[in-house]
């Protein structure tokens, strides 16, 4: 257990001191949903009724735009042979790893919603929709992504293929998160919002041994 | 103490898959394979098209459903084929089942692409528009784009081993994720569109019609396993040829 929390804390203090990535995904969240009024009008009606599924589109590319750092830089610097060979089993690292990355690029995408709730316009309720359906949503976005991120690892060139991969699969989430976001029909949040519980519980208990799969056949 | 020094005899099936073995028993099947595809698609073609009569409601325009509906199921077969082939590279490390998987992707594309076209051209006439939010359609549309996303990550890789294992986990993952993405697309379109425009059911087809249509199914599959055993054998050959390179290298290296 003290090593699966050193693991966090040590991606935890990478992410924060080395490249500030964790900010620039914040602020290009932000940024959809500042070109979104341009391209669609600054009606607020509209805004308000668009505002729940732009900001889960907003979330849905933040998230894929943050893939590669996931082990890029283990990989790199060889620190993924080591976890290979640590007493902790390989799955129980990969873990770790995706619960670090949801805390440094979902968690800020989360704290960072109210802004983007004012400039769309969105009204309390729509705001509180849509966080609920993020904190239960991102987990499986991070989990699906972690076995992009390790499919396409040992690829010099693999930072554009992990989101292409993963998009299609990761549909399922942004359907129901959307729609617990949106609440278009009353008591039609909480389904979804069970929908997205249930494929984001399945999604994390899959992806850290599929990941790991994926890392071990990558070996050379 | 003897040491046995004679190798396990490997049983028909191990010898059947060699790559060697398979370029050499496969060599005669390819002819007789492309012309029973010309000759049933021949007969199919004849029964589509000129000899199954028009429908009551849709006119000529049935004729499109001979082409779409075995695409369509080409879509879903040649997922099932490559996940069984990723099956049998993980668990076997069988370099043929990598073969069969990476030929088996751009088939897959190809066909979910016609599956899409031909649906729509379909849908024009008969719905009006060339497009519908409607489920099934979204569904293939998002098994197209995973089969794109597999082909552009088998084109990734330079190193075919690497590729093939690492490719097969992915795949298995997208054979769990698939049944998820089809529901939850029907969920969200019965939510959005309750009135669905649905296609005559299966049970009410006569067998005037029925009988072109399975005729052509069986056509399309045989076209679909010529070009796959055509493409496995090429990319053998390809592979060989990688080795035979890289070793003609090494020796004006050495």
């Amino acid at each position: 257990m003290t090593a699966f929390l050193a693991i966090i804390g040590r991606d935890l203090r990478l992410g924060v001191r080395v490249g500030g990535e964790a900010l620039t995904l914040v602020l290009f969240f932000v940024m959809v949903g500042v070109i979104a009024p341009f391209a669609i009008g600054p009606e607020s009606a509209t805004l308000a009724r668009l505002g729940p599924g732009l900001v889960w589109i907003a979330a849905f590319l933040s998230m894929l735009l943050g893939l590669d750092r996931l082990f890029r830089l283990d990989d790199e610097d060889g620190s993924l042979i080591l976890f290979r060979h640590a007493a902790l089993p390989f799955e129980a690292i990969v873990a770790a790893k995706v619960i670090a990355h949801w805390l440094l690029t979902a968690l800020p995408l989360i704290v960072a919603s109210p802004l983007l709730a004012i400039l769309l316009e969105m009204d309390l309720r729509a705001w509180g929709l849509t966080v609920a359906s993020l904190l239960l949503g991102t987990p499986g976005l991070v989990a699906l992504g972690t076995i992009g991120a390790a499919v396409t690892v040992s690829l010099r060139r693999g930072g554009l293929i992990a989101p292409v991969l993963i998009l299609p699969l990761s549909i399922p989430l942004l359907i129901f998160g959307a729609t617990a976001a949106s609440g278009a029909e009353a008591g039609i949040e909480r389904s979804a919002l069970l929908f997205v519980t249930a494929i984001s519980l399945v999604a994390l208990v899959v992806a850290p041994f599929a990941a790991a799969l994926a890392l071990r056949m990558g070996e050379d | 103490m003897t040491v046995d020094f004679a190798a396990k005899k490997p049983g028909w099936f191990s010898r059947l898959a060699n790559p060697g073995q398979f370029l050499a028993w496969t060599a005669p099947f390819v002819w007789p394979l492309v012309a029973l595809t010309a000759l049933l698609f021949a007969v199919g073609l004849y029964l589509a098209l000129i000899a199954s009569p028009p429908d009551y409601q849709m006119g000529q325009t049935v004729r499109i459903m001979y082409i779409h509906v075995p695409n369509a199921w080409l879509s879903e077969f040649i997922y099932a084929v490559m996940a069984v082939a990723s099956l049998g590279t993980l668990v076997w490390r069988h370099p043929l089942a990598d073969v069969a998987a990476k030929a088996a992707a751009p088939l897959g594309a190809t066909f979910t692409g016609l599956a899409l076209i031909s649906g729509s051209l379909w849908g024009r006439p008969t719905w009006g528009t060339y497009w519908q939010w409607d489920g099934r359609m979204t569904s293939t549309l998002i098994l197209f784009l995973i089969y794109l996303g597999i082909v552009a990550l088998w084109r990734a890789f330079d190193d075919p081993g690497r590729a093939g294992r690492v490719i097969a986990v992915f795949t298995l993952i997208g054979a769990l994720d698939i049944p998820v993405v089809k529901y939850s697309v029907d969920w969200w379109n019965t939510l959005h569109q309750p009135a669905s425009i649905s296609l005559m059911g299966d049970e009410h087809m006569p067998p005037s019609m029925l009988i072109p249509l399975l005729v052509m199914t069986f056509a399309f599959t045989l076209l679909f396993v010529t070009l796959h055993l055509v493409r496995m054998r090429t990319e053998i050959g390809r592979r060989r040829l990688t080795t035979l390179e890289r070793q003609a290298a090494a020796r004006l290296a050495g």
